[in-house]
């Protein structure tokens, strides 16, 4: 996950010509799939077919949903595991998966599928284990649109990025590790394409940790981040 | 100073500028919401601000009430509370007046409906108006408030008719879903800070309600707003303050509520609720007429600790509610309330009366922690259930609707308009 190591073929020939970072923002909206699951077998089977937006939601999207800045879990799987089924050892193995390390959502799919078979194996009782509270698999939407806005810099992001909407926060940051080609955030991407001249803020912003803190936190600490960096260069 | 003005002083200017860019390729849409009463309830609540932020965001909407006759109301008050379970049995000639009003309606209503892009057709009363527009022009969007995972099926099946054939429905809660064939969207119910319910009051105001009640301000109190019903558990309520104040002699309960006039089961719950306070000076026990919203808020905001133990419960606005006046709230583990009380943080999930007195005990072991977790539960509600997310979801619909089922939709810039620019510079 994060920053990349290297410069893209793409990135070797804009070196210090990246182009602007154009800002957008997003919005989701979230849509019931009727399928749901009581028992974690159930569950499992479900997931084996559900539409690949639904494995989206509940690894990504739902952190633009209504949650709570301090999540026990960074996914729904992992947390329906543990309060639902009551596993502790399976909720601990879906919450250490990284989906950044999947090259698609299929992939991440067959792995959950994977920890939660092999969790069946050891433990039988869990086969028959009525879950507390059911889960609805949902799926989601996301509309992406443009401000209009881009920031010609790095140096401007200092004074930009408090502006951006919680929502732009989400597409930029977390979003964008699906979309990349590296997997990371797009303000790492951006800054990959100026060469080596801010590897050490990519190392800064690779810190920054996105599944647990809210997206306003995010926002700040990016702009503490922003604004140390480019008050330190600047001196 | 507009509208949404007011709501930026509380959301953050980014949230607003955020509406403006999404209500941007609506610049001029025509958007009609219909509903079947202009004053009371939560539908009309929401549309209450819900149609005049739409409007100041550059959408012709308008909002229409349809009309009926007592007959009318009677069938689709029997529907609502079919969808919620209940087993009534609808006759044949209720269910005609029902279909014979929608007809009536839609002649009415017929050019601003044909005409609309996106019809909102709330809860069940309007549902049959569609079927008297063949050649219509936009997307119609059945919106349905009412926690409706187990309805009673006859009546369901009757109403699914109507309904199946909407471009999407939209449910508060994936679990008060139907099976139905269109795209269903989830989008939790909100509240307006700006209302009467939950506009900021002055110390004065709050005083008001602790003389009125005799209510001692120098001691406990915790509360619980919610009509005499079994599925709010008033009896469990009572044991639990009865267990709690064991413990904390000063403590005391106010549970407050509409009168149930037109709701025998109401009245007897009522009469149980009266028995089991009966002898305790300390329990206040509030009937209240349905517009006293300010002095609901004043009780809320009195109030250090504030109830909501259903047992059976749709999404729990009045839980909303006690968490953006910077309560913890200690609620029944069921529906939406799970969707707000996050355990330990902005309340307490409990499941027993016995559990509900333990975290009384706990909270008001340490105040400390009432004021630290009432402010995690008002921040929590500002960034996810206040009017404005509401409507940043309805105006996501409208653009997920124009793309059909495309997960990932890119708005060209083309749809922009100028107030996004002045936002940015």
């Amino acid at each position: 996950m994060g920053v990349p190591d290297t410069v893209s073929e793409n990135q070797k020939d804009a070196v210090n010509s990246p182009g602007p970072f154009y800002i957008k923002d997003c919005a989701l909206v979230a849509l019931a799939t009727g399928r749901r699951a009581r028992m974690l077998q159930e569950f499992r089977s479900e997931l084996a077919s559900i539409n690949e937006s639904s494995i989206y939601h509940h690894y990504w999207g739902s952190l633009l949903q209504a949650r709570f800045e301090e999540r026990e879990f960074n996914n729904d799987f992992a947390a329906w595991v543990r309060h639902g089924i009551h596993d502790a050892i399976l909720a601990e193995r879906l919450a250490a998966l990284d989906p950044t390390d999947f090259p698609e959502l299929e992939s991440l799919r067959q792995e959950i599928i994977e920890l939660i078979d092999m969790r069946l194996d050891e433990c039988e009782g869990l086969l028959w284990m009525r879950a507390t509270q059911q889960f609805e698999f949902v799926r989601s939407q996301i509309i992406v649109f443009d401000t209009t806005w881009c920031l010609q810099h790095p140096a401007e992001l200092a004074t930009a990025i408090e502006k951006f909407s919680t929502s732009s926060i989400f597409y930029h940051f977390i979003d964008a590790r699906r979309r990349t080609d590296h997997r990371c955030d797009d303000f790492s991407d951006w800054l990959a394409g100026f060469g080596a001249e801010f590897e050490a803020l990519r190392k800064h912003i690779a810190g920054i940790d996105p599944y647990f803190g809210n997206l306003a936190e995010l926002r700040t600490e990016l702009t503490q981040l922003f604004q140390a960096y480019f008050k330190e260069a600047n001196a | 100073m507009s509208l949404l003005d007011d709501y930026a002083q509380i959301t953050g200017q980014d949230v607003i500028a955020h509406l403006r860019q999404l209500a941007a390729p609506f610049s001029g849409a025509k958007v009609v919401h219909v509903n079947s009463t202009r004053v009371g309830g939560g539908v009309a609540e929401i549309l209450t601000k819900m149609v005049p932020l739409m409007q100041e965001l550059g959408i012709d909407v308008s909002w229409e009430v349809i009309t009926g006759e007592g007959q009318f109301f009677e069938c689709t008050k029997g529907m609502h509370n079919t969808l919620q379970g209940n087993q009534i049995h609808l006759s044949d000639k209720l269910l005609k007046v029902y279909e014979r009003t929608n007809a009536e309606n839609a002649e009415s209503l017929r050019s601003i409906l044909t005409e609309a892009d996106f019809v909102f057709i709330h809860d069940p009363q309007p549902a049959a108006l569609l079927q008297h527009f063949p050649k219509r022009k936009g997307k119609w969007i059945w919106r349905c408030h009412i926690d409706a995972s187990h309805p009673y099926r006859p009546v369901w099946k009757y109403l699914r008719q109507f309904i199946a054939p909407y471009d999407a429905s939209i449910f508060s809660l994936a679990a008060f879903a139907r099976e139905l064939p269109h795209p269903i969207y989830l989008i939790p119910p909100s509240i307006d800070p700006l209302s009467e319910k939950n506009i900021e009051l002055t110390p004065g105001a709050i005083a008001q309600v602790y003389n009125k009640y005799k209510l001692d301000s120098e001691r406990p109190l915790v509360l619980q707003v919610s009509r005499f019903d079994r599925f709010k558990d008033p009896i469990g309520v009572i044991q639990a303050y009865q267990l709690a104040k064991k413990f904390l002699p000063s403590l005391q309960l106010v549970m407050a509520g509409g009168e149930a006039t037109d709701d025998p089961e109401g009245a007897l719950v009522l009469s149980e609720v009266q028995e089991a306070a009966k002898g305790d000076p300390d329990i206040h026990i509030l009937l209240l007429p349905s517009d006293a919203h300010l002095e609901i808020n004043a009780l809320q905001r009195a109030a250090g600790i504030v109830l909501q133990k259903s047992v059976r419960e749709g999404f729990g606005l009045t839980v909303t509610e006690a968490m953006w006046k910077g309560k913890p709230v200690i609620g029944g583990d069921v529906g939406g309330i799970r969707l707000q009380v996050i355990n330990h943080h902005t309340g307490f999930l409990v499941n027993t009366p016995e559990g509900a007195a333990l975290r009384i005990r706990y909270l008001l072991y340490q105040p400390e922690k009432i004021t630290e977790m009432g402010e995690k539960a008002r921040v929590f509600v500002r960034d996810n259930f206040l009017i404005t997310r509401h409507l940043r979801e309805y105006l996501a619909l409208m653009v997920a609707l124009l793309y059909e089922s495309q997960d990932r939709i890119e708005l060209t810039e083309s749809s922009l308009n100028r107030e996004i620019h002045e936002y940015w510079k």
